[in-house]
Parts: C-alpha cells; sequence; structure tokens
C-alpha cells in the first residue's frame, strides 16, 4: 500500500531524512523507532503529503503523494504529532467536519460519526468542547478523525503518546485489530509497544535506517539474545566458562554463546553440565534479547557524537 | 467546492464561539455610529448622504480587518491544526479561499448591521441610494482587500500580534499612497506620471470613485487583483513552510 524510494528531505544544510527506502502492505503493522530528531515525523509529514520531499518518490495504493496528492490523501487517515485539533469545537462538531471533508454526507456521515465514537470510546463527551478535555480524550478524538474514512491506511505519528496506562492499552489492541486489514506506520519510542502492536519495526537515526525487521529479527541482534543465565548451588565461572563467555551477575552467572545461530545447543550444553556436575539450580533460563538494548546500542554513539 | 463550504462553515461559526465576533462587531458599530455622527458631523452637514459614514471606513478598516484576519492561518500553524488540515483531500487553494470568504462574510455582516444610518438618513432626507448602494459595494470590496493583506501576513507568522502589525503597516501604504498630503509632497520632486502610478495603488482613489455613485469596472478589478494577488500570496507562503 505504502512506497517509499530514496525519501530524502534537506532543512537548509541539514538531511532530516537521508534515503529511506520501505514498503508498507495491507496487514502490516509498522512500528517506526528511532531517538528524538531522528526524522520519524518528517518521514511521516512526508507520507501524508503534508511535507513535499526534496528527494525521493512516495506512493499511497499506487497513487504518487506529489503528482496526485488529492487521491493518495484519500486513502490515508492521519494522527499528527500532538494530536492538534480544533480547541474551540465540540467533539461532535470536528468529527462532523472531518467527516464533511472527507465526502461522507447525510446518513453515511453518522454513521461514520457513530462508529468512531464507539471506537475511540467518546460517547461521554461528544458535546464538550475540545479545549476542556484531557488529554487522552483530545488524543482519542483525534485518532476519531482519522479513522472516519475508514482508511486503508493508516499514518499515526506517536498515537499512545501522553496516555494512561490503561489507554495505552486500548489503543494498542485498537492497532492490532485494524491492522489486520490496513496498513499502518507509527512512530513511538516506547519499545514494549513494538511488541505489542507490531508486526514490524524500523528503527531509524538520524535520517537512515539502521535497522529493519520482526521484533524478534530485532531481538536477535541483541547481545543478550540467547544467552543463558542460571543460579544454581555449586555452579563456578570457570567450569562455565568452557561453553562460552560468562558474566558474573552476583549470585547467577549468565552464558553467552560463542556463536549466536547455535544457541539452542548452550541451553541444552548448560542443562547437561549441570546433570554431570550435581548442580542444585535455583533457577535458569535462556534470554531472548532486548530491544531496549538493541536500541540503544543502535542509535546511542550517534546520539553521544551529536 | 463542498470543501470550500465546509472549510469556510467551521471558520465561520469559530468566530462565533469565540467572543471575537461580538466583541469585533460591537466595537465596529460603536465607532461607526461615532465616527458619523459626532466626528463626521453628520448632522451639521445638511445633506441626505451617506459620505460622513462612508468617508471613515478605509481608517476604521484599517485597524479593524486586520484584527478579524490575523487569526486565520496564524492560529492553525500555531495550533498545528494546519498539518490536519492540510492533510484532508483538500487542495490548499480551496483552504485559503474557504478560509477568506468565510471572513469577508463575517465582515458582510458586520456591515449589514450599519443599516440603521440608511434609515436614518431615508427618514430625515431624500438620499440619493444608488449612491449608497455603491458606497457599500466599494466598502465591503476594500474590507476584502485589507482582509487578504490580513489572510497573507496570517500565513508569514505563528504569532498573531505580529501578523496584525504587518497588515495594519501593508494596509497604510496602500491608504497613504492617495492620500491627499502624501501626493502633494510627491509632486514637488516627482513626475506627474510617477504620482499617478503610486497614487493608482491606493484603496482611496478607487473607493472613492465607489462613494461618488460610480462603479467602474477598472475599479473593481482593482480591488479584485488586491485580493487575487495577496491570496496567492499566501498560497505561496504556505507552501513555503510546508517544503520547511
Amino acid at each position: 500500500m505504502i512506497r517509499i524510494e530514496n525519501l530524502v528531505k534537506t532543512f537548509g544544510s541539514k538531511r532530516a531524512v537521508d534515503g529511506v527506502s520501505f514498503n508498507v502492505e495491507r496487514g502490516e503493522v509498522l512500528g517506526f523507532l528511532g531517538p528524538n530528531g531522528a526524522g520519524k515525523s518528517t518521514t511521516m509529514r512526508m507520507i501524508t503529503g503534508f511535507m513535499p520531499p526534496s528527494a525521493g518518490r512516495v506512493s499511497v495504493g499506487g497513487h504518487d503523494v506529489m503528482e496526485s496528492p488529492l487521491a493518495a490523501k484519500r486513502l490515508i487517515g492521519y494522527l499528527p504529532e500532538n494530536a492538534a485539533s480544533y480547541p474551540d469545537m465540540t467533539v461532535k462538531a470536528f468529527l462532523d467536519f472531518a467527516a464533511e471533508l472527507r465526502g461522507l454526507e447525510g446518513s453515511k456521515r453518522k454513521q461514520a460519526v457513530n462508529r468512531v465514537v464507539e471506537l475511540c470510546f467518546l460517547e461521554s463527551v461528544l458535546r464538550q468542547s475540545i479545549d476542556t478535555l484531557s488529554k487522552g480524550y483530545k488524543h482519542r478524538t483525534c485518532l476519531a478523525q482519522a479513522l472516519i474514512h475508514d482508511p486503508d491506511v493508516l499514518i499515526m505519528d506517536e498515537p499512545t503518546d501522553g496516555l494512561d496506562p490503561n489507554q495505552k492499552h486500548e489503543v494498542r489492541n485498537l492497532i492490532r485489530t485494524l491492522g489486520k486489514k490496513k496498513a499502518i506506520v507509527f512512530s513511538t519510542h516506547i519499545l514494549e509497544e513494538v511488541d505489542a502492536a507490531c508486526t514490524r519495526a524500523i528503527i531509524i537515526d538520524r535520517g537512515k535506517i539502521v535497522a529493519n525487521g520482526t521484533p524478534e529479527e530485532l531481538r536477535d541482534m541483541s547481545e543478550l539474545a540467547g544467552a543463558v543465565t542460571i543460579s544454581a548451588h555449586g555452579a563456578t565461572a570457570e567450569k562455565l566458562s568452557e561453553l562460552g563467555r560468562v558474566e558474573d551477575l552476583g549470585g547467577a552467572f549468565r552464558v553467552y554463546p560463542k556463536d549466536k545461530r547455535q544457541s539452542s545447543e548452550l541451553a541444552r550444553a548448560v542443562v547437561e553440565m549441570v546433570a554431570r556436575e550435581g548442580w542444585k539450580v535455583e533457577g535458569m533460563y535462556s534470554e531472548r534479547g532486548e530491544l531496549d538494548e538493541v536500541f540503544r546500542r543502535i542509535t546511542l554513539p550517534d546520539t553521544v557524537k551529536r | 467546492m463542498r470543501a470550500v463550504w465546509t472549510i469556510a462553515k467551521r471558520e465561520l461559526r469559530a468566530y462565533f464561539t469565540s467572543p471575537v465576533a461580538y466583541v469585533f462587531l460591537v466595537i465596529f458599530l460603536l465607532l461607526t455610529g461615532f465616527f458619523t455622527f459626532t466626528a463626521g458631523n453628520f448632522f451639521e452637514r445638511g445633506e441626505a448622504s451617506l459620505a460622513a459614514f462612508f468617508g471613515w471606513h478605509p481608517w476604521l478598516y484599517l485597524v479593524l480587518v486586520p484584527a478579524v484576519g490575523m487569526r486565520l492561518w496564524a492560529e492553525e500553524r500555531r495550533s498545528g491544526t494546519l498539518e490536519l488540515l492540510l492533510t484532508m483531500p483538500v487542495a490548499p487553494w480551496q483552504a485559503i479561499v474557504a478560509k477568506f470568504i468565510a471572513s469577508w462574510l463575517f465582515l458582510a455582516l458586520a456591515l449589514a448591521l450599519t443599516f440603521p444610518a440608511i434609515l436614518t438618513v431615508n427618514i430625515l432626507g431624500d438620499p440619493d441610494n444608488g449612491i449608497i448602494a455603491a458606497g457599500y459595494v466599494g466598502s465591503f470590496l476594500l474590507a476584502g482587500a485589507y482582509l487578504a493583506v490580513s489572510c497573507m501576513t496570517s500565513a508569514m507568522t505563528r504569532n498573531q500580534v505580529v501578523a496584525f502589525i504587518l497588515s495594519v503597516v501593508i494596509c497604510l501604504f496602500l491608504i497613504l499612497a492617495g492620500f491627499n498630503p502624501v501626493t502633494d509632497l510627491l509632486t514637488r520632486w516627482a513626475s506627474p506620471a510617477v504620482v499617478d502610478t503610486v497614487a493608482a495603488f491606493s484603496v482611496v482613489t478607487h473607493y472613492d470613485a465607489f462613494q461618488r455613485g460610480v462603479i467602474d469596472l477598472r475599479d473593481f478589478l482593482f480591488f479584485l487583483s488586491v485580493i487575487g494577488f495577496a491570496l496567492f500570496a499566501t498560497g505561496i507562503i504556505i507552501r513555503g513552510h510546508r517544503a520547511g
């Protein structure tokens, strides 16, 4: 649904987005990760046609965003950063306005508004003006606006920013449900969200894509992936180091595999050693790798340099 | 076309859901009343016309119209709704025209509410209502020209105060270019052709024709081209922001 080829955006001499290419198909939920200022919002603004790219192409549903902007924009629902909306309007008036701009009239508009009101739990604040709402409600009002025409493509800039944990949970569930039938791109810097909602994630840093894969694939890039942590009576670092590099965690040992591809063999080898040596195991688990660590390792050096 | 109407409707409603509309209408009507009947010596003139009424409009609008227009784009940029609006399936020109039309209609309403002035002259005397009608057309066009300039300055900044001041300055230039003291000053050292050219840029020259009851196509075109130019410039400025 979304095709991005070599997208570049320069602001003065700064390359905010530098040769980004990726595709998103229907049924995919793409998490867009990166430190602040990495170019996430800028990329999204180019996908939605708000900003013209300095170079490269974006097409949505086969329509080039620069050449036939209206056709492309009709397919997109967009939740901008900070969920901007008109503060002096009521929620109802705002959603009616969005529906009308999307070409929904009469009973169709009523249906559309009712549908998103239910989806985003806005029933109780329908007649309130937006500036009297709490941040969570404001956010969901803007999200409702993005969903009003049941778009094929959904672009969301930090959809869970400023929500409480319950609301975050709801929004993630919503994204996952919607993602079955739509192509979704959302940006975040909360890594657990990638696990909770994404089928694929891209990490972007200083305008460039530095990692692209499923959450599992990204996790496998972690140092930690495949390591075995064991705490057992009698276990010694010396003995364990036969199997790989050992880290003493104080009361427990972490064994890193010599070769990442053989991480399952490492676990088996540890179990065998335990049996052989007669250690009393208190706990033992195989590490999955942490996105957090991958993210930091990929993006930190640059952040420090800056 | 429907998108234009949708945006215009929202914009017009926005005036009335905030105090802006009411404050503006009350102040506008009070000031027109004051300038016409007190400062304009309406009764002492002894003539059945609204010359005293219309004569003040270029100056009154100078302050009041930028106050109506200053929020149009500055507010959208400040609150971030510009991004929302321009990612809707709407062409930028539609949004620009819609916002302009909405605030122009609002000014038309303000102007329409001055109808007691027409009643007054008609009760007291026997005025030429054709001239009065032409006066209203001129006043409406003048308001439109100022408003288009305000649209343009509003798009330049996210700060409404800056938009207001810039707009007042540009509109002031549009008045002064044809103001007698200024043209007199110019005639001392510039050729008549230059003086005429500068004066032709003045809204006052064209506005006065309407007040004499003359609806000339050229004056019409003058105002429409000021509006067209300013809105076109608005489009370029907005495109500039989006390009970063």
